[in-house]
């Protein structure tokens, strides 16, 4: 045991119960950056519909650390820190724009679209005097380059040069899930959402590994009858149990329901009904059993198909008490009008205004008070005990938290 | 239009702003929609997104029946914890377009949001309101309203209309 490990005790109870530091310590938070996000990891950082033409460049993040993404003359996408090599600064302060070279506002030293250093005024010195030495490397004082990889229009980095190709890295399970939303599809963008979740950035994962929660916090999805418990309904997960991917078949009506889970489900009212009920309309366009899936793919990254409503979610981390989330919203290329419309319709279930979605932020906000006011403690993620951790059909379960953190705590250094 | 009817007008706009205000800030959420005209357009959408073009609002409502279930939602169905909001609605100008028809409108505006296990207020949007009114017999009423606000990122959620 090291000296790490022997202060971070985990409690007896094993998985089924999680430690409050895990969600408060900022030692804890630093390790995470190191390990994960700056670890063997693929994160999300743009989608290439955000940066089609050769010269477009975006601002972007890995964990909480700021890239810059481009396209450059060669149709490459890079990937690189936007950190000036001279004297530290944020250098690209646009959110997005076209450019061919990219040039820090401080000291104009600039960089090319993959991110050499390619000019520094009075590099020489000005009267054969001051100046950089002769042999200062131009290359070393660089901004440090992501390895970067993509699959299906979703552009993905890695400080990692070693990283595994994707498809290993998701594992086919997901993978396939993945490929049932970037279908090949050219995507058209919508907009974007933006915002902060005062909770540390794995509760939003244990959010969507946690289908309990879905008819009891999502009043609207019950009383509007679009996921009750009885529903068909998954918890995947990959090997790791660090991705999964939460995912229900949409039933056109609510006859299927037990008078025991009815019961259960204190929302459940069958005589309420919408005034405009299109939005719980789906139109089945994906090669998949699933209408509704939200996958997590570790660390930073939530593919969001809701129905039609399509939405990549960005996490980016800012200390282990709160996270941005930045959604992408997106459509397909070839949709009508109408398409269009009640895709941007139904994006009223998600995003922090939205129906499911200021809910779960709301509820992440509780648990962080809870572990920052009341402490030191631990919680049960004790649900579905024949399971000890992994994918499962059982939507009363936390058995894929459980795989979640079976997989932290390898990467963490921290398994009992 | 004459100086005095883009004044009445201007006036107007205030008046119904003042009460729409009233109508979020303390009032009976379900009479929000009736500010609105049958096939109106609300949308709560980033200043990014308005000034790129792009279509998807944080609040994206296509008529008065969405507005409707939206409210029905925030009372009946969605979780959130209690909050005081208040609208402080300046700088409202009017177009100056024939009487009778639509019209545009805009005006800015200042949202606070009070949590009430935090002490103070916090200003949780700030943007402008872009409008087209029309006329009708009960008075003004919109025909769209994008609230198209600053903010880099929402605090956690909005859970009220704009």
């Amino acid at each position: 045991m090291t000296a790490f490990s022997n202060r971070y005790q985990w409690p007896d109870a094993g998985l089924f119960e999680i430690p409050d530091w895990v969600y408060t310590d900022p030692e804890i938070y630093d390790r995470e950056v190191e390990r994960i996000f700056h670890g063997p990891t693929w994160n999300y950082v743009a989608l290439e519909a955000e940066i089609p033409n050769p010269g477009d460049f975006q601002r972007s993040f890995v964990g909480p650390t700021p890239v810059v993404v481009t396209r450059d003359g060669e149709d490459e996408i890079n990937v690189f820190l936007n950190r000036c090599g001279h004297r530290a600064s944020e250098f690209c302060r646009e959110q997005r724009g076209n450019a061919k070279l990219l040039i820090c506002p401080y000291h104009q030293w600039s960089y090319d679209l993959k991110g050499n250093l390619v000019g520094v005024p009075f590099r020489r010195g000005l009267a054969g005097r001051g100046g950089l030495a002769r042999d200062f490397d131009m290359a070393a004082h660089s901004p440090r380059r992501l390895a970067v990889t993509r699959r299906g229009g979703v552009v993905f980095a890695s400080f990692d040069a070693d990283a595994p190709p994707l498809e290993s890295y998701l594992g086919p399970v997901m993978t396939a899930e993945f490929d049932a939303t970037f279908d090949g599809r050219p995507l058209e963008l919508h907009g974007y959402y933006r915002n902060t979740v005062p909770g540390n950035w794995k509760l939003y994962h244990e959010n969507l590994k946690d289908p309990y929660h879905a008819t009891l916090l999502h009043s609207f999805l019950v009383t509007f009858g679009l996921f009750v418990a009885g529903n068909r309904s998954a918890m995947l997960a990959d090997e790791s149990g660090l991705h999964g991917a939460i995912a229900s078949a949409k039933r056109a009506s609510t006859d299927h329901v037990s008078e025991e889970a009815k019961g259960e489900m204190r929302a459940f009212h069958e005589d309420f009904a919408l005034q405009a009920p299109e939005i719980m309309e789906f139109v089945d366009e994906f090669d998949s059993e699933w209408s509704v899936t939200m996958q997590t793919i570790w660390p930073n990254l939530i593919v969001q198909r809701e129905m039609n409503t399509l939405g990549i979610r960005q996490i980016v981390p800012r200390g282990p008490h709160e996270f941005a989330m930045h959604w992408t919203m997106f459509g397909y290329a070839g949709d009508d009008e109408a398409m269009r419309r009640h895709r941007l319709r139904q994006g009223n279930l998600m995003g922090p205004a939205g129906f499911l979605g200021m809910e779960d932020n709301e509820a992440i906000k509780f648990v962080q008070d809870g572990m920052k006011r009341s402490r030191p403690g631990h919680h049960a993620v004790a649900l579905e005990p024949e399971l000890e951790a992994g994918a499962t059909d059982c939507v009363i379960s936390e058995a894929a938290i459980r795989a979640m953190y079976r997989g932290w705590r390898e990467i963490m250094g921290l398994a009992s | 239009m004459s100086a005095a009817d883009a004044d009445r007008r201007l006036r107007a706009v205030e008046a119904f702003n003042t009460a729409y205000a009233r109508v979020l800030d303390d009032g009976d959420l379900t009479v929000w929609p009736n500010f609105f005209t049958e096939e109106a357009r609300y949308v709560v959408t980033a200043r990014e997104n308005w000034d790129r073009g792009l279509p998807a609002g944080l609040i994206y409502c296509e008529g008065r029946a969405m507005m409707a279930d939206r409210a029905f939602a925030i009372l009946n169905t969605a979780m959130y914890a209690p909050r005081y909001l208040r609208h402080f609605i300046t700088n409202t100008w009017v177009g100056t377009q024939a009487d009778g028809g639509a019209f545009e409108a805009g005006a800015n505006y200042l949202l606070t949001q009070v949590l009430v296990d935090e002490p103070n207020a916090r200003v949780h949007q700030v943007g402008r309101y872009i409008d087209v009114f029309v006329e009708s017999e009960a008075g003004l009423q919109l025909c769209s309203r994008h609230c198209v606000y600053d903010d880099a990122l929402i605090d956690n959620a909005l859970i009220l209309p704009v």
